[in-house]
């Protein structure tokens, strides 16, 4: 017995160790391990950023250095602390406290001293650097914007968050990362790949030589530039326009879907967001709850679109047979839903689809809408129909452009109104409002421009998008170059179009013709309310304006939505006017209606709901 | 002399040997790796490490020529000699010696720093034996018990204060020696029970070792056969002795021992139950083993190939050509080669028995057992250290680990038991 005992125990101990290993080396063992050894750290090579160009090859966005000053505070060796802090430009306390924090931080390992140093204070530093040991400077690459405007489409850049990092492992904490428009929806794009070398290091973190020869090192893969489908003069001029009103300014290429200006009101100069005053802005942005300069209003701002709504009512209407165009309604200065009278600008008397869209007969289209419900049974069904129409529009859903916010806006359907009415309690007399575009129905200004590019192709859109061309080539994005068809069949599509054009002529836009270019538009005047201490209390009308021309072979379709603008000829007329001859001539030949629009602005409108007094709406401003 | 030179040759048991020769040149590599910096690649470099260690095993196979040269009787015939002799150096360590990282366990030669502890295991396993094999000792005789045990405690005793409790503890390796030659197994026993409720007490506390126990003697109590008579008194003070020595382990943890103690044991017994805290003990006080286990970790299967071991490059493992050589082996040798150097230490320690048995010598045969714990003991608490199986006790693993008076002689432990092997038909005639 006791001679075998010796054996087992020797034969034991073997197993168990070979069970341990293999627990520590098969079961245990991680094939990351390059990335969780602490042996090897990954230095990156950061790619240039790609740059963006608009849609004529000028200059959007590109990249400028900046120098951070690093310190490893274990080599700093004793200096002239007052002599530094002059080259530095920063007081003797902060240069002592963030000495103080990066040591906290590490000693062995480098933490920035002073971000972002100019390019003047580089260049005085930059020579006498070598005087100083353990600080250096590193070049870091910045956003460089070469435009104040499109702040909102161009959108901004900023480190990764540990939520981004959890999702995508090809961040690393530190990094840039595309946050919002374009530098976010093309971030993959723009970003290219970073080279990483191998290091590795002994346990003191010291760097002693690269790891396996630098054999699994890569090279960065620069950022491609793109070319965005926005028109950089006109972008600038509408952002300029819209000085001092809120709001949404969208304009687009009709046969291509391409998006020539995306304005927000108010913005600011994207340049805000980079360097050293970077957090300090975005509070004061962030936080600036009126006026909302991040809220991009251009693709976020959901609400009713007026009177811009009756060309699709009355294309609807044409396309189920309910009306044709010399079908008449007239017009008692108003008309009834049920027993309440609704009013009607349009001075009253008799009116066909012509003098309807020109005038904006507001009896003339809830006619319309009851005779397009009267071709059904059932309300329910004729609202299937019209849901059906509207929404071919690419209304009430998300339109599928490039950027990566939006909203989807509302067209109401069946199950909505049974929800809020119950089933079959409610009628066309019920949702009437819908007619002339108030009610329930919602669109954003994306989605006004989009409808009426829709208009202006004579029953199809492409998607809006706002990228044209990666690097040197343009894009094939089946989603962006093929057409949509609408519901609606093209023979219906020209009377409603050339009432469109006689707004121009002698309807509600008459004033803002310009000379040798045939336009078609229609004005919007949108009732709106909000609550005031939970009181629901009427703003001034909001001034809408969609617009297209030429006529006949159109090349801008715009649509202009001015919170509080009153009349939808004042601002978003007199904008939509301005941009189209921008576009179009390239030059303003009506210095006065300019001159109104960059001096006239809303801030006084816009202060009233929280001036704390009751107040007036719908003033006269000129 | 030239007749019985050749007949060692022929007789030596060439397949331990080989396995010797295997575990050196493993050994050797692995220091090489890891002593190696990418400035000084040569090999025959004696100011660096490997260089150094590539001498010591010159230095031992000179030592294995003579081994095997001399006269087998010798080393039972001057046994008594060598313990002395090993006593009075490490006793003359006191005066004269080096220390090296806190320990005086060494004597500076000059080119060389000799360490008699080492001596000491050698001489100490060849006097076991020579006493046990004596005619006029009867291993069934207390007084005999208590000499054999002695022979073993005085070295042990003289190296702890050195301080070196790792070194010492391998002596106590020999009383299985005692235990083979037929030591009553109570001894055996009440050391195993000593271990036991040590554990058991820090692990669960005096009460419910009491508890247990107190129910473990009931529930025999209750099956007992009922002709069986239970002497009351005995298994009653054996019980008291058994709770009083669970309430001194408490005592003894808490104030003999020292905080480094206290958490090596905790650690290893993972008394700490929060497990950020454990991680965070892991990191901290148990350091060395932490990265010693996450390098043979990331070796992986198949290991991340010779000189390509990334933590072993970043001196992650503190200690790495000495006591956590096996790591190294982990690293870049994977799981392959971890499992080699365990199959060789089993197989050559599994040999040595086998040898040890067919002995017709009682000399060769104990001395031959005293080879076996020892470099059995070593190799157990080395591995289960690296692996972190055991608390960290920090000792050499055998014929590996880098240093000159460790390899010496354990090649000399190992040789002197083969010559003895070798010669073993030779007394016959």
């Amino acid at each position: 017995m006791r001679k075998i005992l010796l054996s087992s125990i020797i034969l034991l101990v073997g197993i168990t160790f070979i069970g341990r290993l293999s627990y520590l080396q098969i079961f245990s063992f991680s094939p990351n391990q390059v990335l969780e050894d602490p042996a090897i750290k990954a230095v990156y090579d950061y790619p240039e950023r790609g740059y963006i160009y608009d849609r004529n090859g000028e200059l959007l966005v590109a990249n400028q250095p900046a120098y951070d000053v690093m310190v490893i505070p274990r080599e700093v060796k004793p200096l002239d602390t007052l002599e530094f802090c002059n080259l530095l430009g920063i007081d003797k306390e902060r240069f002592v406290s963030q000495l103080k924090k990066a040591r906290v931080y590490s000693p062995r390992l480098p933490s920035v001293l002073v971000p972002q140093l100019s390019k003047e204070d580089y260049g005085r530093l930059q020579e006498k650097m070598r005087r100083y040991e353990g600080f250096y400077i590193q070049k870091r690459s910045l956003r460089y914007y070469d435009t104040n405007s499109g702040a909102n489409v161009l959108g901004y850049i900023s480190e990764v968050n540990e939520w981004d990092l959890e999702r995508n492992p090809s961040y690393a904490a530190g990094e840039l990362k595309g946050t919002t428009g374009i530098e976010k929806e093309y971030e993959t794009i723009l970003r290219g790949r970073k080279g990483v070398k191998y290091i590795q290091k002994d346990r003191f973190n010291r760097d002693i030589g690269p790891y396996k020869n630098s054999t699994l090192d890569t090279l960065p893969e620069q950022g491609k530039q793109i070319t965005v489908t926005i028109d950089k003069i006109l972008q600038e001029y509408g952002e300029k326009l819209m000085t001092g009103k809120h709001g949404g300014v969208v304009a687009l290429e009709p046969a291509t879907g391409e998006i020539l200006a995306l304005i927000s009101g108010p913005t600011y100069d994207p340049a805000l967001l980079v360097g050293r005053e970077r957090s300090r802005n975005y509070s004061k942005l962030h936080y600036d709850t009126i006026s909302k300069p991040t809220f991009d209003r251009s693709l976020l701002a959901s609400q009713s679109p007026g009177s811009p709504f009756k060309t699709l009512n009355a294309l609807v209407a044409l396309q189920e047979g309910a009306i044709t165009p010399e079908t008449t309604i007239h017009c008692y200065n108003g008309f009834y839903v049920g027993k309440r009278k609704r009013g009607c600008h349009c001075g009253g008397g008799s009116r066909n689809l012509n003098s309807g869209i020109y005038l904006s007969c507001n009896a003339y289209f809830a006619g319309t809408f009851r005779k397009i419900y009267d071709q059904y049974p059932t309300s329910a069904e004729a609202m299937d129909v019209w849901e059906k129409h509207m929404k071919s529009f690419g209304l009430g859903t998300f339109l599928g452009y490039d950027l990566p916010t939006g909203r989807p806006g509302r067209i109401p359907n069946k199950e909505y109104y049974n929800r809020i009415y119950g089933e079959k309690r409610w009628s066309s007399s019920t949702i009437i409002s819908n007619s002339i575009g108030q009610g329930e129905v919602e669109v954003t200004p994306i989605q006004l421009a989009n409808m009426t590019a829709a208009i202006a192709n004579r029953g199809h859109y492409f998607t809006p998008h706002i990228l044209k061309k990666i690097g040197a080539e343009d894009i094939s994005i089946p989603e962006f170059t093929e057409a949509k068809h609408t519901t609606i069949d093209i023979k219906y599509f020209e009377p409603v179009v050339q009432g469109m054009a006689e707004v121009y002529r002698k309807g509600t836009a008459a004033r803002l013709q310009i000379e040798g270019i045939e336009i078609a538009g229609k004005t919007g005047t949108v009732e709106n309310f909000t609550r005031i201490n939970g009181v629901r209390t009427q703003l001034t009308d909001n001034s809408v304006f969609v617009a297209f021309a030429p006529v006949d072979n159109p090349k801008i379709a715009i649509a202009v939505y001015i919170e509080n603008g009153y009349f939808g000829s004042r601002f978003a007329g007199h904008i939509a006017s301005l941009m189209i001859e921008k576009y179009l001539k390239g030059e303003i030949t009506r210095g006065d209606l300019e001159k109104r629009m960059l001096e006239k602005t809303l801030e006084e409108e816009y202060a009233k709901p929280y001036s704390g007094q009751p107040f007036k709406i719908n003033e006269r401003v000129w | 002399m030239s007749v019985s030179g050749k007949s060692v040759l022929k007789r030596l048991d060439w397949f331990s040997v080989l396995i010797y020769i295997s575990l050196v040149f493993i050994g050797w590599i692995n220091i090489y790796s890891s002593t190696f910096t990418e400035d000084d690649p040569s090999i025959f470099n004696f100011a660096s490490l490997h260089g150094k260690q590539l001498f010591f095993i010159g230095t031992s196979a000179v030592a294995i020529i003579i081994i095997l040269a001399l006269e087998a009787n010798f080393y039972e015939r001057f046994s008594s000699l060598f313990y002395i002799i090993s006593l009075a150096m490490l006793l003359g360590l006191f005066v004269f010696g080096k220390t090296i990282a806190g320990a005086t366990s060494w004597y500076d030669l000059g080119f060389f720093n000799l360490q008699p502890s080492e001596f000491a295991k050698v001489a100490t396993a060849l006097a076991l034996a020579k006493y046990l094999s004596d005619i006029q000792t009867d291993i069934k005789r207390q007084k005999d018990q208590m000499i054999s045990i002695l022979i073993i405690l005085i070295p042990a005793f003289l190296i702890i204060p050195q301080p070196d409790p790792g070194s010492a503890l391998v002596f106590f390796a020999l009383i299985f020696v005692i235990f083979r030659e037929g030591l009553p197994l109570y001894y055996l026993s009440i050391g195993i029970m000593v271990i036991l409720i040590f554990i058991l007490t820090l692990m669960f506390g005096t009460i419910w070792v009491a508890i247990i126990l107190g129910l473990l003697l009931a529930l025999f109590l209750l099956l007992k056969k009922p002709s069986f008579k239970v002497p009351i008194i005995p298994v009653t003070l054996i019980y008291v002795a058994i709770v009083l020595f669970s309430l001194s382990v408490n005592f003894v943890f808490n104030s003999v021992f020292e905080q480094r103690h206290r958490d090596r044991f905790g650690l290893w017994l993972r008394l700490e139950k929060d497990p950020k805290k454990l991680e965070e003990i892991r990191k901290t006080i148990g350091y060395n083993t932490y990265q010693s286990e996450k390098a043979i970790e990331s070796g992986g299967l198949f290991g991340k190939g010779f000189l390509e071991g990334t933590r072993t490059k970043g001196d992650f493992v503190p200690e790495q050509h000495t006591d956590y050589i096996f790591s190294t082996v982990g690293e870049e040798w994977g799981f392959i080669g971890t499992a080699t150097v365990v199959i060789l230490f089993t197989l050559l320690l599994l040999r040595l028995v086998h040898l040890a048995e067919r002995q017709k010598n009682d000399f060769s045969r104990m001395y031959g057992y005293g080879v076996i714990s020892i470099l059995f003991i070593h190799y157990f608490i080395n591995i289960g250290m690296v692996t972190g199986v055991l608390p960290t006790i920090g000792i050499p693993l055998p014929f590996f680990s880098y240093g000159g008076s460790g390899l010496l002689f354990f090649t000399a432990l190992l040789f002197i038991f083969l010559k003895l092997d070798a010669n073993r038909l030779n007394e016959l005639t």
